[in-house]
C-alpha cells in the first residue's frame, strides 16, 4: 500500500472540511505515516474466504412500532444551535457567490 | 433533611464506603443522603481544583445533587410503600463522563467544539440513575471526544492520577477513575470503545467493566466508533460495578443495537462469588513481552491465588490478537470520522468564521473544526477519511473488518477449553503526564490488551491485582467472557478481588498516599 504524504492529508482534510495549516499538514502527515505504516499488516492477515464483520452482535430486523413518539419542539432542537432565525437553523452562503 | 448521623460516620469515613456499604447505612438510615452527598461534594471542593488538584470533574452539579438526595431522605422519613419501592442505590451518588448527555448541565465530550453546550434529552443510562434516585454529583474529565489513553487530549487539562499527581489517570475515562479512586464519588459511568473503561481502571486501582456490546444502551453517549462503543460502571468494588451495571443495563427500544433478551442477575453472581472447578484461560499472545516486569509479577500472583481456590489455569492462544490493535485503529477512526461529521457549526456548539475570503458554509465549517477540534481528534478524523476512502476502502477498512471476524473466532475457540480468560488490563502501570503525548503510536499500545474485546462484543472487566515492585503503582488484571456472560467475571473478580485483599488486609485504595487539600473551589455550577 502507498504511504500517505502531505498531498493526501491536504486532499482529506478539505474532505473532512478541517482547515490546516501548512506547519500543520507537515506534522500530520509525519504521523500518519508513521501510523499507517504500523497498521498495514492487516491487509495480509485475512483470506478472501474470511466473511467481514461490521457489528460484534448482529441483529436482524430491529423494528418499532409506526406510531409518532417523542419528539423535540422547535425551540428545544435550536437550542444548541449557534445561530437559528424564525424556528429554523441559520447558517452562512451556501454557494460562493457574489 | 437535618437528621443526624446516629452512628457517628465522620465525613472522611463516609466518602470511603463502597457502594454498597452507603446504600446499607442508607437503608437502616444511619445516614442521609444529603450527609453522603455533600460529604462528596465537600472532597471534590477539597481534592478537585487549583494546580495540583485531581480535575476529574468539569461540572460539579451541587444544587441538582442535593435536591435529589434531599428527596429520597424524605421519602425514607415518611415510610411506607414510597420508600419500600426505592431501588438499592437510591440516594448513592455518582459521577458521569462528560461523553453522556445530561439535560440541566452542560456536556462538552471534553471538546471546545461543544463547549457551553446543554442536552435537550438525557442519556438512557441517565434517565435510569434518575429513575434509581441516584444523586448526580457532575460530569467527569476525559480526552476528548473519548479518543485517547490518558485524559492529557481532553481541552480543559489532563486529570491527575490520584496515586501520583505528575502521572496520568488513564484514558478516555481518566475523570471518571481518579473520581473514584480519590473519594469524590462511589461510583461513575464510563464508556469503552478500546479500553476507555478497563484502562484507567487499571492505572488508577479501581473496578472497570465493559459489558456486553448492546447490554447497556448507547443512547445518549456521543459516538465514537458506534460498533465498539459501550457504557459501563467504574467503582472501587466488584460488588458496585454489579449493582451499577444492574440499574443502567437492560434492553432500550431506542438503541437498535440494544440486545432484547434480559440482564442476567449480576449481583447474585458478585455475592455467591466462586471459582471451583473454573476453567480459566491465560490467553498467551497477552502477556509477557512488551509487559512491564511489575504487571507480569502481578499478573502471576492472581493466577496462583484463583489456583489456589480451586479454578483449573489453562493456557489458549489467539494468533490473530497481533492484528487487533491495527484493525482498531482503521475501524475506530472510520467510524470516528463519520459520527463527528455531524460538528458542523450549524446544529451545536461552536461556529468561528473565516478571518477573510467569502463566508460560505464549507469555510465556516472548515474553520469552526480547525478551532473546535483538538490533534488527536483532527488525526483519527484524516485517518478515518483516508481508510473509507476509494481505492482504499478494502485494503483497509474492508481488511480490518476480516480481522474482527478472525479475532471473534480466537475467542470462540478460546471459550471452548476456557470458561474466562485472564490478561494484565494493560502492559504499564500509569506512564507521567506529556510522556507519550507527541508518540501517538505509543500511546495506542497502551490499549492492546483491551481491544480484541471491543472488536468481538465480549464483555470485560479489569480490577486491581496490586503495585508493581518497581514503582509502586496499580496494576490491572483483565478478565473476559464470552458475550451474554457478564455474570462470569462477577463471580470470578469477586473471589479474586476478596482473596488480593485478605493478603493486602484491606482494599488496595487504602495504600494510596493521602491527598493534601488543595484550594477551595467555587463548587457552585462550574469551575
Amino acid at each position: 500500500m502507498a504511504a500517505i504524504n502531505r498531498d493526501d492529508v491536504a486532499h482529506l482534510a478539505r474532505l473532512a472540511h478541517i482547515e490546516m495549516s501548512a506547519e500543520e499538514l507537515d506534522r500530520m502527515a509525519g504521523e500518519l505515516a508513521v501510523i499507517v505504516d504500523s497498521v498495514k499488516s492487516v491487509s495480509e492477515a485475512a483470506g478472501d474466504d474470511v466473511p467481514a464483520t461490521s457489528h460484534p452482535i448482529p441483529l436482524n430486523n430491529v423494528f418499532r412500532e409506526d406510531v409518532v413518539g417523542h419528539t423535540f419542539t422547535a425551540e428545544q432542537a435550536l437550542s444548541g444551535a449557534p445561530d437559528s432565525i424564525e424556528s429554523r437553523f441559520k447558517v452562512p452562503a451556501i454557494l460562493d457567490e457574489a | 433533611m437535618t437528621e443526624l448521623n446516629p452512628a457517628g460516620t465522620d465525613a472522611g469515613t463516609l466518602i470511603r464506603l463502597s457502594a454498597a456499604q452507603l446504600a446499607a447505612k442508607l437503608a437502616a438510615r444511619e445516614v442521609t443522603s444529603v450527609e453522603v452527598t455533600q460529604a462528596y461534594l465537600d472532597r471534590i471542593a477539597q481534592v478537585d481544583g487549583g494546580d495540583r488538584g485531581i480535575n476529574a470533574f468539569l461540572h460539579v452539579n451541587t444544587e441538582e445533587a442535593l435536591a435529589v438526595a434531599a428527596e429520597v431522605d424524605a421519602i425514607r422519613a415518611a415510610g411506607g410503600a414510597e420508600a419500600e419501592a426505592l431501588h438499592e442505590l437510591a440516594g448513592v451518588p455518582i459521577a458521569v463522563k462528560d461523553l453522556i448527555v445530561t439535560v440541566g448541565q452542560p456536556t462538552t465530550a471534553g471538546s471546545k467544539i461543544l463547549e457551553g453546550w446543554h442536552s435537550p434529552y438525557d442519556a438512557t443510562v441517565v434517565a435510569r440513575l434518575r429513575a434509581a434516585k441516584m444523586p448526580i454529583l457532575g460530569k467527569t474529565n476525559l480526552d476528548e471526544f473519548a479518543m485517547g489513553s490518558s485524559t492529557e487530549h481532553s481541552a480543559y487539562g489532563p486529570t491527575r492520577n490520584p496515586w501520583d499527581l505528575d502521572r496520568i489517570p488513564g484514558g478516555s475515562g481518566g475523570g471518571s477513575a481518579a473520581a473514584v479512586a480519590a473519594f469524590e464519588a462511589p461510583l461513575a459511568l464510563g464508556t469503552d470503545t478500546g479500553g476507555s473503561i478497563r484502562q484507567p481502571g487499571a492505572v488508577t486501582g479501581t473496578v472497570g467493566v465493559k459489558p456486553t456490546y448492546g447490554s447497556v444502551s448507547r443512547y445518549g453517549a456521543i459516538a465514537m466508533a458506534s460498533s465498539l462503543d459501550q457504557i459501563g460502571p467504574v467503582t472501587r468494588t466488584v460488588l458496585d460495578s454489579a449493582l451499577l451495571h444492574q440499574v443502567i443495563g437492560g434492553h432500550d427500544p431506542r438503541d437498535s443495537t440494544s440486545l432484547p433478551e434480559p440482564l442476567a442477575d449480576l449481583v447474585a453472581a458478585a455475592r455467591t462469588g466462586n471459582v471451583e472447578g473454573m476453567r480459566i484461560g491465560i490467553i498467551k499472545e497477552l502477556h509477557g513481552e512488551g509487559y512491564q516486569a511489575g504487571v507480569e509479577n502481578r499478573f502471576n500472583d492472581a493466577l496462583a491465588l484463583l489456583k489456589e481456590a480451586g479454578a483449573e489455569i489453562v493456557e489458549v492462544s489467539c494468533p490473530n490478537f497481533q492484528y487487533a490493535l491495527g484493525a482498531y485503529y482503521l475501524i475506530m477512526p472510520s467510524e470516528a470520522s463519520s459520527n463527528l461529521a455531524k460538528f458542523d457549526g450549524v446544529r451545536y456548539g461552536l461556529r468561528v468564521l473565516p478571518e477573510d475570503g467569502p463566508m460560505t458554509i464549507e469555510r465556516v465549517m472548515g474553520a469552526t473544526r480547525a478551532a473546535g477540534f483538538g490533534d488527536e481528534v483532527k488525526r483519527r478524523i484524516i485517518l478515518g477519511t483516508y481508510a473509507l476512502s476509494a481505492g482504499y476502502y478494502d485494503a483497509y477498512y474492508g481488511s480490518a473488518q476480516k480481522v474482527r471476524t478472525l479475532v471473534q473466532r480466537d475467542f470462540d475457540a478460546a471459550f471452548t477449553v476456557a470458561d474466562v480468560l485472564i490478561s494484565p488490563t494493560a502492559p504499564t502501570t500509569a506512564f507521567r503526564l506529556g510522556e507519550k503525548l507527541d508518540d501517538p503510536l505509543a500511546m495506542y499500545l497502551n490499549d492492546v490488551a483491551t481491544i480484541p474485546a471491543n472488536l468481538a462484543g465480549v464483555p470485560g472487566l479489569s480490577l486491581p491485582g496490586g503495585l508493581a515492585d518497581e514503582d509502586g503503582l496499580p496494576v490491572g488484571i483483565q478478565l473476559l467472557a464470552p458475550a451474554r456472560e457478564d455474570a462470569r467475571l462477577y463471580r470470578v473478580g469477586a473471589v479474586l478481588e476478596s482473596l488480593l485483599e485478605a493478603k493486602w488486609g484491606g482494599p488496595l485504595l487504602a495504600q494510596a498516599p493521602e491527598l493534601a487539600g488543595s484550594p477551595a473551589l467555587d463548587t457552585q455550577e462550574a469551575k
